[in-house]
């Protein structure tokens, strides 16, 4: 099992991406699609030396949908921000400690900041070990970092194990 | 009924490029400018996906939901090439400052310059 299939999460999404990239269900389709999702994690198992352990997987579902959600109420408030005109912006730089040991959860850390309320990631320091942000109009430097930390670090750090 | 829908959200997804192109027009210096399209602009493109898998779905051809492709690609590379820019600012501002100093410091201390 864990021979053939590396991977499974990753099969999972190959599959999925196939059948969506075609928009189809054929029958046909989706026998290659399951066939490339096996051999592709096969040929390229040995490129990923050190792949993230996924401790709740189910987790992710639940990341994702308040992701969606945060992104909706992230796009009303940049474009309340974006058309007052009289409202006074304070925008700042802060720097979030990081504790996230695994690359690929940063990375998806990162790309959350980015997509949610009025923070964008800026740098990533050497050392990995804190993130600056700019953020758009800062009412409070810790409240924001706390919040940024409760709401996507802790929930990354139960579904990357690290 | 359909139509309707579908019109409303072409219509609430092109509202929200456009705002973020406001944004992106009149935010005052470069940081702030990411904001615009990193945010505005996906619930924008969103807005259009949505119509047209309700567009598309309801044609005789059956369920049609590549759009979803399109949403998880623009989330994923929105942010990056954000990031890059950000970046790229950060350390072309900090030159000749923090950032050589920091570096040539010791890899340890890491970061960049701070405003």
């Amino acid at each position: 099992m864990k021979r053939w299939l590396p991977q499974p999460l990753f099969s999972l999404s190959l599959w999925g991406v196939w059948l969506l990239l075609g928009n189809t269900l054929a029958p046909g389709q989706i026998l290659l699609g399951g066939l490339l999702a096996l051999a592709l994690p096969l040929f390229t198992v040995r490129f990923w030396p050190d792949r993230p352990r996924l401790r709740r997987p189910l987790r992710i579902l639940t990341y994702i949908l308040m992701l969606l959600w945060d992104i909706t109420v992230a796009n009303l408030t940049v474009a309340r921000l974006i058309l007052h005109p009289t409202r006074k912006l304070r925008p700042a730089f802060i720097r979030l400690p990081l504790d996230l040991g695994n690359d690929f959860a940063i990375v998806v850390l990162t790309n959350t900041i980015s997509l949610t309320p009025g923070t964008v990631s800026a740098d990533l320091s050497l050392d990995r070990r804190s993130l600056l942000i700019h953020a758009l109009d800062v009412d409070d430097v810790e409240q924001t970092i706390a919040r940024i930390k409760h709401r996507y670090e802790r929930p990354l750090q139960e579904i990357f194990a690290c | 009924m359909l139509d309707l829908l579908t019109s409303f959200f072409l219509v609430v997804g092109g509202l929200f490029a456009l705002i973020g192109s406001i944004g992106l027009a009149r935010l005052p210096d470069l940081f702030m400018r990411l904001h615009g399209p990193t945010k505005a602009t996906t619930l924008g493109v969103g807005g259009i996906l949505i119509a047209s898998m309700l567009h598309f779905s309801s044609l005789d051809s059956g369920l049609s939901l590549h759009e979803l492709l399109v949403a998880l690609f623009l989330l994923i590379t929105a942010p990056v090439s954000a990031h890059l820019i950000a970046r790229t600012m950060i350390h072309l501002r900090g030159g000749t400052g923090t950032v050589v100093d920091e570096r040539e410091a010791g890899p340890q201390q890491g970061g960049t310059d701070q405003r």
